[in-house]
């Protein structure tokens, strides 16, 4: 019996770091209960995963194939969780707060008559009661919470819980499964993805971040430091920078925005306003390059260099160039 | 085109968040409610719509105390046509899916091409009630939508959605559930006519029994906390950039290990 499962994401023909993240987890709670721990695999050729989940702890590997499920379709993907979970009776589910995530647990649990105690960023067991905190007002505050429906499902916030190698026996199982096309949805003409294998803010673990002493759209100073930091370091930006046009929707860090937990935030112009500091202050470690000495950034910022931005970066960069070259 | 609009009062993003001594709630005196940002989006997608087809009605749902009103009452300034306010005890503190459960049961008693609703609410942060709210009347969603270009014949939407690392654009059967994302329009002021207009359209109050929905709790707080207290660290001020920038890279190896 597998009382705790958890959901391996596939990403671009990849299976994610989430999924190991959920199954470190998945494991400890499973050893705390006695239990086992399953996952489960959605989509054709998925079964090659299995043994990178087999890594981290997981016993047994429950893959559904079905041709409807090549491409990511949130009615048929929550169909597919729903019909496994109702088959295996986990007692706890987890499910990551990714962007896939954020679209498909609360599908999935709404066919279950559960809700989903959301982007959890720690987990404990209460006897056999999973308790998630999770931040609220973008972080503003934390709060715990427990599930009264069967199962207990909750979501995790990408790059958060760590991972734990544990190697398990990593059984596949395949699980017979009919898509119900009757069911409407709707139908992918055109995913336009992002190649340059840029990872996205929210799974981050290095950000570098402009705001309004940015000035105008010419980042490539920011742009550089991320690759200077390598591929899992990305640039974001407040909302005075993307209100003005000068970088994307999908970048603005904050409250209206995306709340991040990156292991290195690096602000550079940027004041930080309440909002702005409610959606990275939980960032490991925070630097803050400002030109003005009173910025409310410098308050919850671990490095801050008062100074112009604009001649404190390239220092910056050559410096990390140089170190990073050793 | 018929479109409803489910609406979240929240508090400003200006608010200092506080727990309450006990634990178990934030402080909310002098707080200051707006619409939830999301949920303006959802408001000016459904009044383009309703100009463009030049026929329709734009409905605003919203749950919650009598407070509320006042964020129906800025929706309708906008230009949408009347209300219905689901004030019910048992749901102010409610679940996801209870919350889903009540906006399902009002918008059955419509007939809906569009149900938007904000991808999350910027207070609880759970980002579920559109998601569920479209599995509860069966119909198709489509979640972190940044543009909507209905067909003439109203029988389906090619809509833009933000997904990881880029955007996906799909084509939909209506009536469906969209959530609206940043970056989907720029939301319009209440016109000054607009705030006059206002105060005569009807807001339908409903409470639960009205809707036959029984508010049964599925997930429950244990506590509240704040967030960990954090420091201003080492502040590197008057230094040569050259200088500045070396001393702090240097540190986030030697002190903070993140590199």
């Amino acid at each position: 019996m597998s009382k705790v499962m958890i959901y391996g994401e596939i990403k671009g023909g990849k299976i994610k770091k989430t999924a190991f993240e959920l199954a470190s987890q998945g494991r400890k709670l499973a050893d705390a209960l006695g239990a086992e721990l399953g996952a489960v695999l959605v989509g054709p050729g998925a079964e090659q995963f299995a043994p990178d989940l087999a890594k981290y702890g997981v016993d047994t590997v429950f893959v559904i194939e079905a041709p409807e499920l090549q491409t990511y379709n949130s009615e048929y993907y929550a169909q597919a969780l729903a019909h496994v979970i109702g088959l295996k009776k986990p007692e706890i589910f987890l499910i990551s707060h990714s962007m896939q995530g954020k679209d498909l647990a609360p599908r999935t649990a709404a066919k279950l008559g559960v809700s989903t105690i959301a982007d959890c960023v720690s987990f404990e067991l209460d006897g056999s009661t999973l308790v998630g905190k999770r931040p609220m007002y973008a972080g503003k505050c934390f709060s715990q919470w427990v599930s009264l429906g069967s199962p207990q499902m909750a979501s995790a916030r990408p790059n958060v819980l760590e991972t734990a190698e544990n190697p398990k026996a990593g059984t596949v199982e395949k699980v017979a499964f009919t898509t119900d096309t009757n069911r409407s949805t709707y139908t992918t003409k055109d995913l336009n993805l992002d190649t340059s294998g840029k990872v996205d803010l929210t799974e981050a673990e290095i950000i570098v971040s402009g705001g309004r002493g940015m000035g105008g759209n010419d980042y490539t100073l920011l742009e550089e430091m991320a690759s200077i930091f390598g591929s899992n370091a990305t640039v974001g930006a407040s909302r005075a920078a993307v209100d003005a046009g000068w970088r994307p929707h999908s970048d603005q860090v904050g409250q209206t925005g995306k709340t991040v937990t990156p292991n290195l935030y690096v602000a550079c112009g940027i004041s930080g306003s309440i909002q702005h500091l409610a959606g990275m202050g939980s960032s490991k470690v925070i630097v803050a390059i400002n030109k003005d000495p009173e910025a409310p950034i410098f308050t919850k910022a671990d490095y801050g260099i008062v100074g112009d931005l604009f001649k404190v970066v390239p220092e910056f960069n050559k410096e990390l160039k140089a170190l990073l070259a050793e | 085109m018929k479109s409803l609009v489910c609406l979240k009062q929240v508090p400003d993003t200006e608010t200092q968040i506080k727990v309450n001594a006990e634990g178990t709630g934030i402080v909310t005196d002098g707080i200051k409610y707006v619409i939830n940002p999301y949920d303006e989006f959802s408001v000016e997608e459904a009044l383009r719509l309703k100009e463009k087809f030049k026929a329709g009605e734009v409905v605003i749902l919203t749950i919650g105390p009598d407070r509320v009103t006042e964020a129906i009452r800025t929706a309708l300034a906008m230009g949408a046509d009347r209300g219905i306010h689901i004030n019910e005890e048992s749901l102010n503190q409610a679940d996801p899916l209870a919350i889903a459960q009540a906006l399902a049961a009002a918008a059955k008693q419509g007939d809906y091409d569009v149900i938007f609703c904000g991808h999350r609410a910027i207070d609880d942060d759970f980002g579920e009630a559109g998601a569920m709210l479209a599995e509860l009347l069966q119909l198709p969603q489509v979640t972190l939508v940044t543009k909507v270009e209905v067909a003439p014949d109203k029988k389906s939407a090619i809509v833009e959605r933000d997904v990881e690392g880029g955007k996906e654009t799909v084509e939909v059967p209506l009536p469906c559930v969209l959530t609206s994302q940043k970056g989907l329009n720029e939301p319009r002021y209440a016109s000054l006519p607009g705030i006059m207009k206002a105060k005569k359209k009807p807001i339908d109050k409903k409470a639960a029994a009205d809707l036959g929905i029984a508010a049964d709790p599925g997930l429950q707080t244990r506590s509240y906390s704040m967030p960990p207290e954090r420091k201003a660290g080492k502040k590197v001020e008057n230094m040569e950039p050259a200088d500045a920038a070396k001393s702090v890279v240097q540190l986030l190896r030697s002190e903070a290990k993140v590199i």
